[in-house]
């Protein structure tokens, strides 16, 4: 499967450039960073010849990049919608409201939890904690957080992603 | 208006660009710190008194004696900048508006523990920060403070950027190397230590955020000067990330010889209590120390008002104090359903539970299970001794913090807010539909004695 699979060459330079700033040997330690390329590149989330070959690349065996991928929460090991709302829910996202938050966008979407809508736009993803406590309630909508939340401020989000209108990169 | 040090610049703008940063006396503690000798600065951080603030508070200067240097072998600074615990957002603060801050820090700090290269682990959610880091170390290197042969002294440092994956158990040092050489997040056993046996078995020194970045004004002050701010063994200053039910969320800078009542009430801090409602609980340190009743919160178990520093806040112990923790300071109005909150953080331990300790993978399932339950009002009285009987076994029964951060918000929870969790077993009706702050409400509930 690999064989139909590569990066743009100007991610291999980046995962390359990774590599160099370990140890000779230490490759694997460019794992983490090196699959944060490869979902953005491929899809937003990591099938298993991604998988392969990511491994390939760093020069270990493929569960070796399984039993990574699958621990760390930003990994995707199913499909995903071009929007993947990660709604805090914990703590002080809690008593600010998150929970509002979660059901109207349960029901505007109609998906329940780790569901993608059926026009394949919207993923909902729970999260557990993102570092926003002081302005929460709040989402991570690609590469940035949207804080303060508020409905009208969601419908408006959703709104601007429809439109192809807001930045995740 | 107390006194700033990290702080002291964050509202110029620009700071967080090379030009502006050094224009206003950036990066002269790093030149005189590369005048002086590596173990002369380790004394004045020593001296300092500065605790590790990414909640542990051990002394930063006896962490950094500790530091094998075998012959021939690299040594490694690793920064912590795994921010995940519920409540703590300060280092973000820093690191998005004081990169500089962090970069400067990391110099002196490397310089001091003989490490050529080094890291900064960052959690993957923080995805837009990696950037304003990089950035700022590309200036620095641009001028002279990293790279090969910084300012003349034959010192080399190399500063990397990781991004994590999401895990808040990589927030714990062992696990946060093991994420670093390309694994699972699983907390290594100690002994060896970090200091001994780290990144790649080479030693190596973890340090959270803020810690480094205080190294900055240790030098710039000295360690005596840094020592007489604060009281006792609470020196210098602390970031506070304050955030729930006040008017004012966001990061402060105390000098901690400020009341707690001061840090929630004044319009310096967090400004009071949103709506006019009363004061129900607060969570002073991040999810992982025990919630405290308001009483016990703003006094002492001697009736003494009680501080913003380390000795205070753990006056009385675990059976009626607190901890300073990370300094992420979660406040709970009078509205709030304890048992709903402590549910949310079971559910968070639970779902960020390497698996690796039976106890931590197994109990925090059981806790979030039960507690759902109760607060759904389909528990029974059973149900909390059960609860009670589980966060015990976990504590103190895992390799690494994580089980005893999942077990302490239970465990005070219950010992100070029982009557709630009964109201949720006697009033299965009203439970589905409202909470019992809102219901039951009154004055702030006496603590019960520790057993």
């Amino acid at each position: 499967m690999s064989e139909t699979i590569a990066f743009k060459p100007e991610s291999l330079a980046q995962v390359h450039k990774i590599i160099a700033r370990y140890p000779e040997g230490r490759q694997k330690s460019a794992l983490i960073p090196v699959l944060h390329i490869a979902q953005k590149e491929f899809d937003g989330w990591l099938a298993v010849p991604v998988m392969d070959y990511v491994a390939e690349l760093l020069s270990i065996t493929p569960i070796e990049v399984y039993e990574v991928a699958t621990f760390y929460t930003m990994f995707n090991m199913k499909p995903v919608g071009k929007y993947v709302l990660e709604v805090c829910r914990t703590g002080p996202c809690m008593l600010n409201g998150s929970d509002n938050i979660l059901d109207h966008i349960r029901k505007k979407l109609n998906i329940k939890d780790g569901e993608t809508s059926e026009d394949g736009l919207f993923t909902l993803k729970p999260a557990e904690c993102l570092g926003a406590c002081g302005y929460a309630p709040m989402m991570q909508l690609g590469k940035f957080f949207h804080e303060n939340l508020t409905i009208e401020k969601v419908d408006e989000i959703l709104d601007l992603c429809r439109q192809g209108a807001i930045a995740l990169d | 208006m107390g006194k700033k040090l990290l702080l002291k610049n964050a509202h110029i703008e620009g700071i967080r660009y090379f030009e502006t940063y050094r224009k206003h006396g950036g990066y002269e503690a790093a030149e005189k710190a590369l005048k002086m000798k590596p173990e002369e600065i380790l004394e004045e951080v020593k001296t300092s008194g500065l605790r590790g603030r990414g909640g542990a508070g051990f002394p930063t200067g006896m962490k950094w004696s500790f530091l094998a240097k075998p012959e021939g072998v690299p040594r490694h600074l690793v920064v912590n900048a795994d921010e995940s615990e519920p409540g703590t957002f300060k280092d973000r603060y820093l690191m998005e508006f004081l990169p500089h801050l962090l970069i400067e820090g990391m110099l002196i700090s490397s310089y001091t523990l003989g490490s050529n290269t080094s890291y900064i682990y960052i959690r993957g959610e923080y995805s837009w920060i990696p950037d304003i880091l990089e950035e700022a170390i590309e200036e620095a290197k641009a001028a002279g403070f990293l790279g090969k042969n910084i300012l003349g002294t034959g010192f080399d440092l190399e500063i990397y950027v990781q991004r994590g994956g999401g895990a808040y158990i990589c927030g714990e040092e062992t696990a946060l190397l093991e994420s670093l050489e390309g694994r699972r997040g699983n907390p290594r056993l100690k002994p060896p230590f970090p200091a001994v046996k780290g990144l790649w078995e080479r030693p190596t020194v973890v340090n959270n955020v803020e810690s480094i970045a205080a190294v900055v004004p240790i030098i710039e002050i000295g360690g005596a000067e840094y020592a007489k701010i604060g009281v006792g063994r609470s020196t210098g200053t602390k970031l506070i990330s304050a955030c729930g039910n006040i008017k004012k969320p966001g990061v402060y800078e105390i000098d901690m010889t400020i009341t707690v009542e001061e840090f929630i009430y004044s319009d310096e801090y967090c400004g009071g209590i949103p709506n006019g409602k009363k004061l129900k609980a607060c969570i002073p340190g991040g999810s992982s120390v025990p919630i405290v009743p308001a009483n016990l919160l703003l006094k002492t178990i001697n009736g003494e008002p009680r501080y913003m520093n380390y000795e205070s806040l753990a006056d009385g112990g675990f059976a009626t104090g607190t901890m300073m923790g990370s300094g992420g300071f979660i406040v709970l109005d009078e509205d709030q359903c304890v048992v709903n909150h402590t549910m949310t953080l079971a559910r968070f331990y639970n779902h960020e539970s390497c698996g690796q300790c039976t106890p931590c993978r197994e109990g925090t399932g059981w806790m979030y299970k039960i507690l759902k339950k109760i607060e759904k009002g389909e528990g029974k009285m059973e149900d909390i001794d059960l609860l009670w009987d589980i966060q015990r076994k976990i504590e103190g029964n895992t390799i690494c913090p994580l089980g005893d951060a999942a077990a302490w918000p239970v465990a005070a929870a219950i010992r100070h807010f029982r009557d709630e969790f009964e109201w949720h077993v006697n009033n299965p009706e009203l439970s589905q539909t409202q909470n019992y702050g809102i219901a039951n409400y009154a004055d702030p509930i006496p603590a019960v004695a520790n057993n």
